[in-house]
């Protein structure tokens, strides 16, 4: 994964087919460690999986015994001296949370996170997305469930409405991260 | 930065069009979004897929996305299911093919052979 926001499509997914209603996504950088959360309201895990789903040789799915996502997540924020956390219950919901040290020089960047988030509103209308980026200062958050009350009746993968939505998180991203982060610019 | 309030006039202008809409029957795009689709490109796919219909504005094509199909190797894939349920399954997609495959298959009705999994599988 080139991309924290590609990883976030990834883990994100996993919250969906874990039945979630809403996925809560919050970047927050404090000095010199940027946080990435994504918490859901899914069906959660046993312990037993629990324990066992940073190896690479856990996974949900039935065609094949590997499943990729959360070691490739938990490496990318190790490599950097960050750290990698994951909790979960049965009917408790899962937050995934992952540290990464700004400086090093091996963190990857953000990436485009409005393209991702684009992606899982498209083809998942009825499902919620909370966005919040944070840097201490300032605060940016963009809620499906506040976008809907609005739109009454209009779908939100109206064209239109999603290019708003992908906007809107550009110019977030900017706000909260512009001159922070050395790959966005101020 | 931006305000819900700018919704109002998209939303009015939405409402305009879902009006005129050919509540035809729906297509769907379905493309593959596990690990191994996005690592290997999966997201500039879908949205390319967006990108053009709406260009084109097809209202009859709904875009989701599904796991792991099983074929990792020949991710980026998306099935197009047609309105009679006949599926064909694109691998090795990019943003270019996506956009190839709804002028010829989504539009013009001829799916892209060379693009389909089983035109590939025989090489």
């Amino acid at each position: 994964m080139r991309e924290l926001s590609l990883h976030l499509l990834d883990i994100a997914e996993n919250s969906l087919s874990a039945g979630a209603a809403t996925v809560n996504i919050s970047l927050e950088y404090k000095p010199g460690v940027l946080r990435f959360r994504v918490s859901d309201n899914g069906k959660g895990m046993e312990k037993e999986f629990l324990d066992k789903v940073t190896s690479p040789f856990t996974t949900s799915r039935t065609t094949r015994k590997v499943g990729m996502g959360i070691p490739l997540l938990k490496n990318s924020a190790e490599i950097t001296g960050g750290s990698f956390r994951i909790k979960s219950g049965l009917g408790a919901g899962t937050v995934v949370e992952a540290d990464f040290i700004t400086s090093s020089i091996d963190r990857i960047p953000i990436g485009n996170i409005d393209e991702t988030m684009k992606a899982l509103i498209l083809s998942n209308p009825s499902q919620d997305f909370e966005l919040k980026f944070k840097n201490g200062e300032k605060e940016y958050e963009l809620k499906t469930v506040d976008i809907k009350n609005y739109l009454k009746g209009v779908p939100i993968q109206n064209s239109d409405i999603i290019n708003w939505i992908g906007e809107s998180i550009r110019e977030g991203l900017k706000e909260i991260f512009g001159g922070v982060l050395n790959e966005i610019s101020g | 930065m931006k305000s819900l309030a700018e919704l109002k006039a998209i939303r009015e202008k939405a409402l305009k069009e879902i009006n005129l809409r050919d509540n035809a029957d729906k297509i769907r795009v379905v493309v593959g979004m596990a690990t191994c689709g996005i690592a290997a490109g999966a997201r500039p796919v879908m949205n390319a897929f967006v990108e053009e219909l709406n260009k084109r504005n097809i209202k009859n094509v709904n875009v989701l996305m599904t796991g792991c199909v099983g074929a990792c190797r020949l991710e980026p894939m998306a099935e197009v299911i047609d309105a009679r349920g006949e599926k064909t399954t694109y691998v090795k997609l990019d943003a270019d093919k996506a956009r190839k495959i709804v002028v010829e298959h989504l539009v013009n009705g001829r799916p892209v052979i060379e693009y389909t999994i089983g035109e590939t599988e025989r090489e």
